[in-house]
Order: structure tokens, then sequence, then C-alpha cells
């Protein structure tokens, strides 16, 4: 128990001195997965609004491949990924291996499926009330699927919001491409895996409570985007 | 405006199936301009399908519609108002501003024409008030200030008043007679004789798919045309 407390005090002068080695890390960690988020948000709600307003062939196998994948274990997107990307993969030539760059794909085809599914139902749920409002007013498809991803902004965001948790909180899919090299590839979900076998748990520790701290974050601005969506009557 | 006037139109053999059923058969009518226009039968007669289908939102499985004038525009310058009212997420200032953009209104224009038909509906007090959560009675007379904001030549309205209390229903109605009397021709589909009374002039009366009669609301329930005409108006048509 001395030891937990000692490594808990420990981690908290980290925190206090803002540790150079420690912000390092947790800086790397948002970039890598702000960037994935952002791409998986522009990818995810397009395809979406795109899956809500279309009718083609082989519609419903996309949905549920895509419902499937909302539930990817995280290791598994990054094994597939390393392959791609490996020196004998078909992607190999681009030498993204082992980069945060190779770390932001494996995110992004982690939260991709996720915000898509979520982004989905919410647009058909809308769809399915705006659909005849949006031809009486004649509107294009265009102005039809911007008006829909703004009158649903609120679902959206809580999405966007869903998919942050889930890149920022993996393990398997950065360390599997990423390679937690230090100074590179390493974030806080590598460390705190690395420190803790280590037996270094100060460290751990500090990153751990951060990582808390990021999912409170988020969870508050879920819920204070409903509160916000349900006082507007959405 | 100076146009070629869309009224009246003629529905020629209108006809809507959907698999097996015949939800419309063989409706034949012509909708004059100006005016009130009820629609009338009991649930499940065809109602809001026909109104549908005249505002376009369907198209018939046979049979035409002729518009006096088929412009490019043509939806453009007709509206509905859905039974349930559909609004925006946004305020009731915000949704007849859309409707107004949509159209292509400069921003001065929108918002003067906004703030008009606020208080000709009594709704300028609630303008920044978000749509969605206003009464029932408030949300459809925000769906009727949205529809004519855009000046209809044809309002086609689907049972505006059926799920509000006498009150509310009583408000919405003289809206509506506004509406007609500032030029827009309306079409609504009711069930409810004493509203086809109070407010239109002419009447169709739909049964099962089928129109059993039309002419002037006075002639209708003076003399209804036949006896499932007459047994509705009894009250004893239940299907």
């Amino acid at each position: 128990m001395s030891e937990f407390s000692t490594a808990l005090s420990l981690a908290f002068d980290l925190l206090r001195h803002a540790d150079p080695v420690l912000v390092d890390i947790v800086l790397r960690s948002l970039r890598v997965s702000l960037l994935a988020l952002a791409m998986a948000g522009v990818l995810g709600f397009a395809l979406a609004a795109l899956i809500t307003v279309t009718r083609f062939p082989g519609r419903t196998a996309l949905i549920i491949g895509i419902n499937a994948a909302m539930a990817l274990p995280p290791v598994v997107v990054g094994l597939a990924v390393y392959l791609l990307l490996s020196r004998a993969g078909p992607l190999g030539g681009w030498g993204l291996l082992f980069s945060p760059t190779a770390m932001v794909i494996a995110q992004v085809v982690l939260v991709t499926p996720l915000i898509c599914g979520l982004a989905r139902q919410t647009l058909e749920d809308a769809w399915r009330e705006y659909a005849e409002l949006f031809a009486s007013l004649d509107l294009g498809t265009l102005r039809a699927l911007s008006t829909l991803l703004v009158e649903t902004r609120h679902s959206l965001l809580t999405t966007l919001l869903a998919g942050f948790g889930r890149a920022i909180s993996e393990v398997g899919a950065v360390l599997i491409v990423g390679g937690n090299i230090a100074h590179v590839t390493r974030v806080m979900t590598t460390t705190i895996a690395m420190e803790t076998s280590r037996g270094n748990l100060a460290l751990a520790l500090a990153l751990g409570l951060i990582l808390i701290f990021i999912a409170l974050l988020v969870n508050a601005g879920v819920f204070f985007t409903r509160e916000l969506a349900a006082r507007q009557g959405a | 405006m100076n146009t070629t006037p869309l009224l009246p139109l003629r529905c020629e053999g209108l006809c809507f199936r959907a698999g097996d059923l015949t939800l419309l058969n063989d409706v034949n009518f012509t909708l004059e301009a100006g005016g009130i226009t009820a629609v009338l039968g009991p649930n499940g007669a065809g109602k809001t399908l026909l109104l549908k289908l005249c505002h376009g939102l369907l198209l018939p499985t046979t049979g035409r519609l002729q518009w006096q004038h088929t412009p490019t525009d043509l939806r453009a310058r007709q509206a509905m108002v859905f039974q349930k009212p559909v609004l925006l997420r946004r305020s009731v200032a915000a949704n007849i501003e859309f409707a107004l953009k949509v159209r292509g209104l400069a921003s001065d224009e929108r918002s003067r024409r906004t703030r008009d038909m606020l208080a000709r509906t009594g709704l300028a007090a609630l303008a920044e008030r978000p749509a969605r959560v206003l009464s029932g009675g408030e949300q459809q007379r925000l769906a009727l200030a949205r529809a004519w904001a855009g000046n209809p030549e044809i309002l086609f309205l689907d049972e505006p008043a059926a799920n509000l209390d006498p009150a509310a229903a009583r408000t919405v109605e003289e809206l509506i007679t506004t509406i007609a009397a500032s030029g827009s021709k309306v079409v609504i589909a009711t069930h409810d004789l004493a509203q086809v009374r109070r407010i239109a002039q002419d009447v169709l009366f739909l049964h099962r798919g089928r129109v059993l009669g039309q002419g002037s609301v006075r002639g209708f329930f003076e003399c209804p045309p036949n006896e499932t005409a007459a047994a509705f108006l009894r009250g004893e048509l239940y299907w």
C-alpha cells in the first residue's frame, strides 16, 4: 500500500511540475487522436449522409458491415494496418510503419465505423421526419443534406465525442503500428502499458489520471450537449 | 407577380396503388383558383395521399395532373402543412426565415417578411423561442406561417387542426381563412364536418379511394349526392 501511495504522490509531482516527458507524451496523444478524429469525422459523416439519402445495391450489406465494425478490436485493426504498412505489405513503399502517421491511420480505421454507425442512426431518424418537408420546400439533395447535418448537430457532436473517447483510450492499435518509440510514437496508453510492466508506477499513474480526466471532460461534454439539445426541443 | 397562374388544376383518372392495394381509384376533379376546398372523408379514405399527389410528393400510378401552367418552380409556388407539424430545431423566427432563404430572398427582405408573418400569425412574442418546445396549437400556427411566408398560389393542409383543443383549432381555422382571403387557394383534408361548414366553400368527398361527391359545401350538406355521403354526414359511416 505504501508503494502505491508513494507512486501516487510522485504522480502528482509530475503533474504539478508539468514534467516535460509527461507533457510531450500527452500532447502527442492529443495530436494523433484529434487528427484521427477530424478525418474519421469527415469520412464517417459523409458516408452516413450518403447512406441516409441514397439507395444503392449493397446498401444493407454496407450498413451491417459498418455496424459490425463499430466494435472492431483495436489490436486486430492494429494488426491489419501493420500488415498493410509493413515493408512487405501493399503500402510498404510509403515507409509509414512506426510513425505517428501510421497511428493516425489505425485510429481512423478504428473510429470511422463508430462515428458513421452512430451518425447514420441519428441522420436516418431525422430524415424520416424531414424528408417530406424538404421535398415540399423543394430543397435539392445537397441543401437537404446540409440542413439535416445542421439540424442534428447536437447528436453529431455527441458522436464525435464518443469517437474521441475511443481513439484516445485505445492501446492495441497504436502499440502495434507505432511501436511505442520514445519521443516519436509514444502516447499515453502505450506508456502506461510499458511503465506498468517495468514497475515504474508514478508516470503510469500520472498518465492514467490524465486519461481519466479526459474521459470525464468528454462525458461532461456529452451530458451538456444533450441538455442543450433538450432545452431546444431536439 | 406577373406570371401565369397555376390554377385551375385538373386531375384526370388518378390511381395510386401500393402493392396489391388500390388506395386511390380513378379520381377526377378540378380545383379552381380561390377559396377553400375541403377534401372530406373518413380515416383511410385517401385524403392525405391525394394531397401529396397534388403537391407532387408522390407520383400517381396512372392518371395525370394538369396544371393550367407548369413552370420549372412548380413546387416552390405551392406549400403543404402536414398533420403533425414538422419544425426545424431552431427558433420560431428562424423556421420562417429558412423557408424564405430557400426561396432565394435577400436577407433584409427575409427579416421583413418574417416579422410580418410572425405578427400576422400572432407569434411575434414567441419569435426567439425554440420552435419545438411550443404548444401544439402554436406549432401548427408556425407551420402555417412558414408555408404562407412563401406566398403560395395553392396551400395544401393535412388535417391541420386534428390534434388541437377547440380553442387552438378555432385560432388555426381563423388563420386559414385569412390565408385564403389573402389570395392563396387552400385545399384542406379533414374529417371534421363542423370545420368544413365553418371555413370551406367547396367539398370533395372521398371514400375508400374514390370521389363520391363534389360541389359546394351548402349543396353537399343540404342534399348529399348519395347514400354513402348521407351516412357520413349522419355520422354513421365507420369505414
